[in-house]
């Protein structure tokens, strides 16, 4: 008797030790979004925050080159996307790509050091296209980015691969057989925070245009809305984002009515944007580079890595914390912006923290 | 009003905690105790405050009005009476009211000689609506995440403190609360079941004893509890409830900040499949 309340005892510390183990402690951080009471609140760790710093801190800009003299395009050869800038600010822009995308590696990374025009290297042939969605985003996407803009460094971070891709899934085994199918879920995966959701919500949404959707409209709803796969796959991209920014369901939605815009935050409307833009990324810009790229960079199905939320975002609800990186390097905005800025344009800061409207209670 | 035959020897005096024979009597079948008095007060103000919160709000639909904990930004301090101030003092009338009621059934234990099972029972409910609305929001920093007073607002709030830990049925001792809960209506309809049939039989026969109702769960499971015992599980299992939905609230926040799922990434990384 005395044994097994021995073996109780420890059974329970142990028990206790992981419980205490794997939770956080006081005192944490609380943002508000929504009215009063309602719980509409961002819920933070200030240690694990602080421990994240590096990954979103701002690398200094070069110093500014002058924009006049002679373009790229007069003076080197092949040159397809930033032809229009000076020939120093394009050597800058170079400096500051190796710097962002491969610094260990450096130039010759991308360019053939016996012929800088060549484009023999695919990773060349990939940078031009890079260059041409940053651009794409900068002037097309200011619904998603605003005027904040991005560069190579808000996906990059000094890796020649962004940290936070994605790859079609292979097909799972025995999803054929009457019971095996699992439907991608019961596979607690990073990707939707470790829920038994669907693993690949990409596919669905970002790269096909599913519909995202699947709340009913009416209290007794008599219209089939979405079925109940559709749901756990619209819930899994759902856990994606929060994940990828940072934040939680509350951030965008007031849970009480998901689908209702009119008690959503303003946030909403940005992320809204923000899937389109991902996948018309994907579509328009990684995926034609499958043939680019060769088979080592490839998933397991033959496809070329992707874009999702925490690509840019890595986890913060605005990537770098909302710090302009573009406003140092304008030639990344729309082709040819630079030409037409005046001498030391700045991109205006963006509005600080969005507070939503407080929501009228009836 | 009258008294029952054998009341009369249960009303004695003393046993009071506090005002000695001050407020010792009955009003009808109803001890009043000092605690009764404050009890009495409290919950009359805190009702009035309710009331009056409601006619300075929109409407008056029952299921709209709505009594808003402060913004988050008073933090641990005194907010203004219509911008949180009003949840607060009615906070203090619902703690006071609740936890004078529990101590008016301690005296009433005392004056009985019986003992306190009641008043702790009762205690647990005290100690889950504690942790929600002073508990977790001085550990979290602000008032403002205390549950609004009104039917339809805190529903909205459970719901999007869930979404706050983006799934919350990961919650581990939500697991055990929502779990305790469906035992404990589980053994409470078995039990009352049991009662009702022994109590009924076919007509014409004598009502049965507890050794019929020991018998029939022996039969159906192996084992009977024993008619005290199914009242000691009953209060377990009830308790066990409402404590593990105290501490399921508790530790989301103050000592868990990232999605439920999430959490159970130790079992995941445990090192024997890792």
């Amino acid at each position: 008797m005395i044994k097994s309340c021995t073996a109780i005892r420890i059974a329970l510390l142990l028990a206790a030790g992981v419980l205490v183990s794997a939770c956080e402690r006081p005192p944490i951080t609380t943002e508000q979004h929504g009215f009063r009471g309602t719980a509409m609140v961002k819920v933070a760790n200030p240690r694990i925050v602080a421990g994240q710093a590096g990954i979103h801190a701002v690398p200094a800009a070069l110093p500014a080159a002058p924009q006049e003299g002679q373009k790229a395009s007069e003076v080197y050869q092949n040159v397809k996307v930033l032809g229009d800038v000076s020939v120093a600010e394009f050597t800058r822009i170079m400096v500051a790509m190796t710097q962002w995308v491969a610094p260990e590696q450096g130039c010759g990374y991308c360019h053939n050091l016996q012929n800088l025009a060549d484009d023999s290297l695919y990773t060349k042939v990939v940078a031009r296209r890079m260059i041409q969605m940053t651009q794409t985003i900068n002037s097309d996407y200011k619904t998603h980015v605003a005027d904040t803009g991005v560069t190579c460094y808000t996906c990059h971070r000094g890796m020649p691969v962004p940290a936070n891709v994605w790859f079609a899934p292979e097909p799972q085994k025995h999803a054929t057989r009457m019971v095996g199918n699992k439907g991608g879920q019961n596979t607690p995966a990073e990707s939707v925070a470790y829920a038994s959701l669907p693993y690949d919500p990409f596919t669905p949404y970002l790269s096909k245009a599913n519909t995202i959707a699947v709340n009913a409209k009416t209290a007794l709803p008599n219209v089939r809305v979405g079925s109940i796969q559709a749901t756990e796959d619209t819930y899994a991209l759902m856990m994606h984002m929060s994940d990828g920014l940072g934040v939680n369901c509350t951030y965008c939605h007031n849970t009480r009515a998901f689908s209702s815009w009119e008690t959503s935050t303003p946030q909403r409307v940005t992320a809204w944007h923000g899937i389109r833009m991902s996948r018309d990324l994907n579509n328009t810009y990684m995926d034609p580079l499958a043939q680019t790229f060769p088979v080592h960079r490839l998933g397991a199905l033959g496809d070329v890595a992707k874009v999702n939320c925490a690509t840019c975002h890595q986890g913060a609800y605005k990537p770098l914390y909302g710090a302009s990186m573009l406003k140092d390097y304008m030639a990344l905005s729309a082709a040819g912006a630079l030409a037409a800025m005046p001498a030391a344009a700045e991109a205006p800061a963006e509005p600080a923290a969005e507070m939503p409207a407080e929501a009228e209670k009836p | 009003m009258s008294m029952l035959s054998f009341e009369r020897k249960y009303r004695v005096r003393g046993g009071t905690l506090i005002g000695g024979d001050l407020f010792d009597f009955w009003v009808g079948p109803f001890y009043v105790g000092f605690f009764g008095v404050t009890t009495m007060f409290f919950a009359l103000v805190g009702t009035l405050l309710i009331v009056w919160g409601a006619s300075q709000g929109p409407t008056w639909n029952l299921w709209q009005i709505n009594i808003a904990p402060p913004d988050l930004s008073y933090g641990l301090g005194m907010a203004p009476l219509m911008e949180g101030g009003l949840w607060q003092l009615t906070t203090v009338c619902a703690v006071g009211s609740f936890v004078s009621w529990a101590l008016r059934e301690v005296e009433i234990c005392r004056k009985l000689g019986i003992g306190y099972h009641v008043p702790v029972a009762f205690g647990f409910a005290i100690l889950a609506y504690v942790t929600l609305v002073v508990f977790r929001p001085i550990l979290m920093g602000a008032w403002g995440h205390g549950f609004p007073y009104g039917i339809m607002s805190h529903l909205d709030w459970v719901s999007n403190t869930g979404y706050q830990y983006l799934h919350f049925h990961y919650n581990p001792a939500h697991m055990l609360a929502v779990s305790f809960f469906f035992a404990t209506t589980l053994a409470l309809s078995l039990h009352g079941a049991l009662i009702l049939s022994s109590t009924n039989p076919a007509k014409g026969e004598v009502v049965k004893t507890p050794d019929h109702e020991n018998t029939f769960f022996r039969d159906a499971i192996g084992y009977s509890i024993g008619t005290l015992g199914v009242h000691r599980l009953g209060l377990f299992l009830a308790l066990s409830a409402v404590f593990w939905s105290a501490v399921c609230i508790i530790i989301s926040g103050p000592f868990w900040t990232r999605g439920w799922p999430e959490w159970w990434s130790w079992w995941l990384n445990l090192p024997v499949w890792r």
